[in-house]
């Protein structure tokens, strides 16, 4: 094979990668930091795609504001999903959080099926190409890649340097403990949800340069997403970064050498090994 | 400054404290001593609010706080030392401390109030940056105490705070105890370590299968020959 | 005979002898219900073997599609009768789910990461069988080639009542067996294992070992549905066999009826076969995807109000113990 092909899926396999870091970001915050279940995560990002697919391709919005609306609807659907599906049955069984956002990752997908039909929607944006060395690195990929580096620093400093990030901590270290603090569990965990549902609009932002969306998106990503955080070590901000590119190259060039299943197949079988010969993720090392 | 008025309070089905009452004046330390499972952790859950009252009143410098949830009563002044010490193993000694002062009004005099901590337990300044889940038993405890003193709380709720700790480190800690009530705080403190805590404290309260069984000056609690023998080992 | 024997007793009479009953010409249609419900009630029974232990599989898609395109392939490109098709597909999901137990268990991936090592493999079965689509047709799906006529060595009847009694009987034998490990010793080693790994294993229990035992049984029992499955309605397809959407589909269903009780699975998968039906009959496609949606919200729904599913509330009211304690730390 022309080794040309394998240094573009090489690179390809970056620029996916800063996607996948970027979507893993919020579930790292929830699922990582918080130990919370939402299964139905990149569905949520799914929906805030098509509130920002309609906002610029539907009413013409330019992108700069449509953005930043864009991680609001993203903070809003998180308190919700908070106060409406976890609060209730914070309490109970862990699992019982995996199946009530796995009711809500078949009521979005199916009810999204049902507004907007299964076509696929793209936000239309042209943007230029920069070519190194006979390769093309297209704006739509690059962008996202940078944003979502300093999105990670940005949610890594607040997690250790802020009082409100090192109380995310706290609360998911021992609940009852920090409300002997005077804090009240249920506002960190309320403004948790809004910082982690307003990643996932930003993912949701970043994607659309990329991608189209249709109510199976979540489909396409989610179990990735998932395992990109436990690979990478739960809560631990920079192995989940690391884990991105880890996964995204392996489906890249896998893609490349065999065909696009395989190289999910091999992402896959890797994450399934990893788990066995080091359960704590690649950079294991939990808060 | 606290009173507790025939406070009922339990679990689910099973009622673990009845018709409890007790009084704590300002400055005083008050111990409660009793045998496993007579509802001392209850009680001092009850006052900081992690369990809900069923039945009598708590009022605390003339509030009522029945039925307060638990954050908002640490901010009435209450800070509850808690049974197994529970500070927050991920985080540093530092950071633990800075969730103590997790109220405005604690946060704003938050410099002065870690020093003071770290003047009270030098070994805390020394493993600042430690992580908290390494750190001994006695250290943790002394972490335990040090957060809660962090909101300037005016009543300090001590739970089996000797629990698990080495005969040699049970006498520091009571006596680090004295010396944080030296500094003005009015304490309760709940305790098995019966023969230690009547020295530290003015009065003391009986708890026995839920019920107030026998109060007193501490000196004559402890002369008295029962016990004496259940408790005292004498 | 006692009470609930006899009522179980007239049940299983009522339910041989209903397809004889005039059913006006809706008959082929209520066959065809049926047949699915006790299809995947099976198959939710071999799945709650496993989560009613703490062993909650999001992949049972995986064992599902092994099962089911084993026995599909085996006939379609060798004409191997399904008789021997099907129990070669049971074995390969038997060897699936040694291969990936064992090392699983050995190494104490339990909770979240064991449900995302499940789902990971379901996936991985659901892209392979896409990825060699040069043999299994991958996204189009597999139909089950013709025998040409009824055949039982080909597993293939055009009379529906033939499968209705198939489907009934190892709807059947999958709740002998649910009771036979409900009754068994394994069932305490299990417990005590699903709530203190550490604990059980100091008291000497073998715990990969009876880990191992239930998953390689739950693999195989769900195999076998698969294959009963492909076989009835002649046609494998990844997505619905496979995969993420069909294992949630699974838990789902038992989770809404009950997962430690006998006929959890019935009551829950029968709800929601009925459900989806009525509002496809009720909307048509005209709503493409209601169904799905109020399903959704019912499940969210059920987990707040109903944890224990509707057979665990109806328990409850009768004052008897519903599961395990489960607390949370306190």
């Amino acid at each position: 094979m022309d080794p040309i092909f394998l240094v573009e899926a090489a690179i390809n396999g970056i620029l996916l990668g800063g996607v996948l870091a970027v979507l893993a970001l919020g579930l790292n915050l929830i699922f990582g930091v918080l130990d919370i279940v939402w299964i139905a995560y990149v569905d949520l990002v799914m929906l805030a795609m098509y509130a920002f697919y309609f906002m610029v391709q539907g009413h013409g919005w330019s992108v700069w504001l449509a953005g930043p609306v864009t991680l609001v609807v993203g903070a809003l659907l998180g308190i919700a999903v908070h106060l409406l599906i976890i609060s209730p049955i914070l309490t109970s069984a862990p699992i019982n959080q995996l199946l009530a956002t796995g009711g809500l990752l078949f009521f979005l997908q199916s009810f999204a099926t049902f507004l907007w039909t299964t076509d696929h929607r793209s936000v239309r944006l042209s943007l230029p190409s920069v070519e190194i060395g006979g390769i093309f690195l297209p704006f739509t990929r690059v962008i996202p890649f940078a944003i979502s580096i300093l999105a990670m620093l940005a949610l890594y400093l607040f997690l250790r340097h802020t009082y409100i990030g090192t109380a995310i901590r706290a609360v998911s270290q021992d609940r009852d403990a920090m409300a002997l603090m005077g804090a009240d569990p249920q506002r960190v965990y309320v403004v948790t949800s809004a910082v982690g549902g307003a990643m996932a609009g930003l993912a949701a932002t970043l994607l659309s340069f990329q991608y189209s969306v249709h109510p199976f998106f979540g489909g396409q990503f989610g179990p990735l997403t998932f395992m990109i955080c436990v690979l990478g070590g739960l809560g631990n901000m920079v192995g989940a970064f690391v884990a991105s590119f880890v996964m995204s190259e392996i489906i890249a060039i896998g893609g490349v050498m065999f065909s696009t299943e395989m190289g999910y197949v091999i992402a896959f079988v890797v994450f399934i090994v990893m788990m066995f010969a080091r359960p704590g993720g690649i950079l294991a090392r939990r808060e | 400054m606290l009173e507790l008025r025939r406070v009922t309070a339990g679990y689910g089905a099973f009622t673990a404290l009845w018709d409890v009452s007790l009084t704590v004046a300002a400055g005083e330390a008050v111990a409660v001593v009793g045998p496993n499972g007579a509802g001392k952790t209850t009680l001092m859950r009850v006052i900081s609010g992690l369990v809900p009252t069923r039945g009598g009143e708590l009022v605390f410098e003339g509030t009522p706080l029945t039925g307060r949830r638990a954050h908002q009563i640490v901010a009435h002044g209450i800070a509850h030392v808690p049974e197994g010490r529970r500070i927050f193993p991920g985080l540093t000694v530092a950071e633990n401390l800075k969730m103590g002062a997790f109220l405005p009004p604690a946060r704003r005099v938050y410099r002065q109030s870690v020093e003071r901590v770290y003047g009270l337990f030098p070994v805390l300044a020394e493993r600042r940056a430690q992580r908290a889940g390494s750190l001994s038993g006695g250290e943790q405890q002394m972490l335990a105490i040090g957060r809660a003193l962090m909101s300037r709380p005016k009543l300090i709720l001590l739970d089996e705070p000797s629990m698990g700790l080495a005969p040699v480190m049970v006498f520091r800690l009571f006596d680090l105890i004295r010396r944080v009530r030296a500094e003005g705080y009015t304490i309760l403190v709940v305790e098995q370590n019966v023969r230690q805590v009547l020295k530290l404290v003015d009065r003391a309260y009986l708890l026995e299968v839920g019920r107030i069984r026998m109060e007193g000056r501490a000196e004559s609690l402890g002369e008295q020959d029962f016990v004496r023998k259940a408790y005292m080992g004498l | 005979m006692s009470g609930p024997r006899l009522a179980a007793a007239l049940a299983i009479v009522a339910l041989v002898g209903a397809p004889f009953v005039p059913m006006g010409g809706m008959r082929q249609y209520v066959l065809h219900v049926a047949i699915q419900i006790f299809i995947w009630a099976f198959i939710g029974s071999a799945w709650s073997l496993m989560g009613r232990f703490g062993l909650v599989s999001l992949g049972h898609g995986a064992f599902l599609g092994v099962g089911a395109y084993t026995t599909v392939l085996l006939w379609n490109h060798f004409r191997l009768t399904p008789w021997l098709g099907a129990p070669a597909g049971v074995a390969l999901a038997v060897l699936v789910a040694l291969v990936l137990g064992y090392p699983c268990f050995r190494f104490r991936v339990v909770g979240h990461y064991f449900a995302l090592v499940t789902l990971a493999v379901g996936e991985v079965v659901r892209l392979l069988i896409i990825a060699e689509r040069d043999w299994t047709e991958g996204s189009l799906g597999l139909t089950l080639k013709t025998a040409g006529g009824d055949s039982l060595l080909a597993v293939q009847f055009a009379d529906k009542r033939v499968f209705y009694y198939g489907a009934l009987l190892v709807w059947l034998a999958g709740l002998w067996i649910w009771r036979r490990v409900d009754r068994s010793m394994a069932r305490s080693a299990l417990e005590a294992i699903g709530e203190d790994e550490t604990a059980a294993a100091s008291v000497g229990i073998h715990v990969t070992r009876f880990k191992l035992g239930i998953t390689v049984a739950s693999a195989a029992l769900t195999a076998f549905g698969g294959a009963l499955y492909a076989q009835y309605i002649s046609y494998v397809n990844p997505d619905t066999l496979s995969g993420i959407g069909v294992s949630l589909k699974i838990v789902f269903a038992v989770v809404l009826g009950g997962m430690y009780s006998l006929l959890g699975p019935l009551i829950g998968t029968a709800l929601t076969t009925a459900l989806s039906e009525g509002l496809r009959i009720a909307f048509g496609l005209k709503f493409l995807g209601m169904a799905e949606t109020i399903y959704g919200v019912l499940l969210i729904v059920f987990i707040i109000f109903l944890p224990a599913g509707i057979s665990g509330g109806a328990r409850r009211l009768v004052g008897r113990r519903v599961a395990p304690v489960t607390a949370s730390p306190a």
